[in-house]
């Protein structure tokens, strides 16, 4: 089950710059904050975003503390060939969360 | 707590000493957000995103947070445009700068000025 949204175009022309936007369900709890007890917090975000293009990577982000929960990344690429795009966040627990999405291109 | 470093600092970590000059790095941020727990921000860096000259490397920073890194975006000529959004978290009013490193090596800034009225990381826990 993946908690993941992304949002590319079906279809492009060979060569057109497509936008992708990618958001997941996440804490990204930043470690800085104390529970009612006073006990810390354990730092828990997505500390790495990474987009392949047919396994080729076209894209990566670190992440911090800073970045918003549900984090929400929008980017571009130049639509080369069809295929699929792979999306893959790794959190501080080790958890890899996928989504994938397929382009044509004509 | 240990003291943060500073964001001179934080982006001397990401520029490694070189020259770091001012100009063809674009923030869009809006200049007075209600809730710095979910701040829209679109860095746009002017660059042809060609083979031999590209973008390759974009550091997020911020001055007043607990921690001075936001981002760090690894992109290439196969990106086609130099242009990311994402949210942020911001703790108050304060200047968030971007740094991009060129495909030549060189490192350009831009920056914003926030006013933030309802700070993050002040939310209980449920």
């Amino acid at each position: 089950m993946t908690r993941a949204l992304i949002n590319t175009p079906k279809q492009a022309q060979q060569g057109e710059v497509i936008e992708i936007r990618a958001m997941i369900a996440h804490v990204m709890e930043t470690g800085h904050r104390r529970d009612a007890q006073g006990a810390a917090v354990p730092r828990n975000i997505i500390h790495r975003f990474q987009c392949l293009y047919d396994d080729v990577e076209i894209f990566a982000a670190d992440f911090y503390p800073a970045m918003a929960a549900n984090p929400f990344i929008a980017f571009s690429t130049v639509a080369t060939t069809s295929g699929v795009l792979t999306f893959a966040w790794t959190d501080d627990q080790g958890t890899i969360q996928r989504a994938t999405a397929e382009i044509t291109v004509v | 707590m240990t003291t943060r470093p500073t964001l001179a600092e934080a982006v001397r970590g990401f520029t490694g000493n070189r020259d770091v000059r001012p100009g063809r790095v674009k923030l869009d941020v809006p200049p007075l957000v209600e809730n710095g727990n979910a701040v829209g921000i679109t860095v746009t860096v002017e660059s042809p995103m060609s083979a031999n000259d590209h973008v390759r490397r974009i550091g997020l920073f911020n001055e007043k947070n607990p921690q001075a890194d936001i981002a760090v975006f690894h992109l290439g000529p196969r990106a086609g445009r130099a242009r990311i959004s994402t949210r942020i978290r911001l703790a108050s009013s304060q200047t968030v700068m971007a740094v991009a490193e060129m495909s030549d090596g060189s490192l350009w800034f831009g920056e914003a000025q926030v006013i933030v009225t309802l700070a993050a990381c002040i939310e209980d826990l449920l």
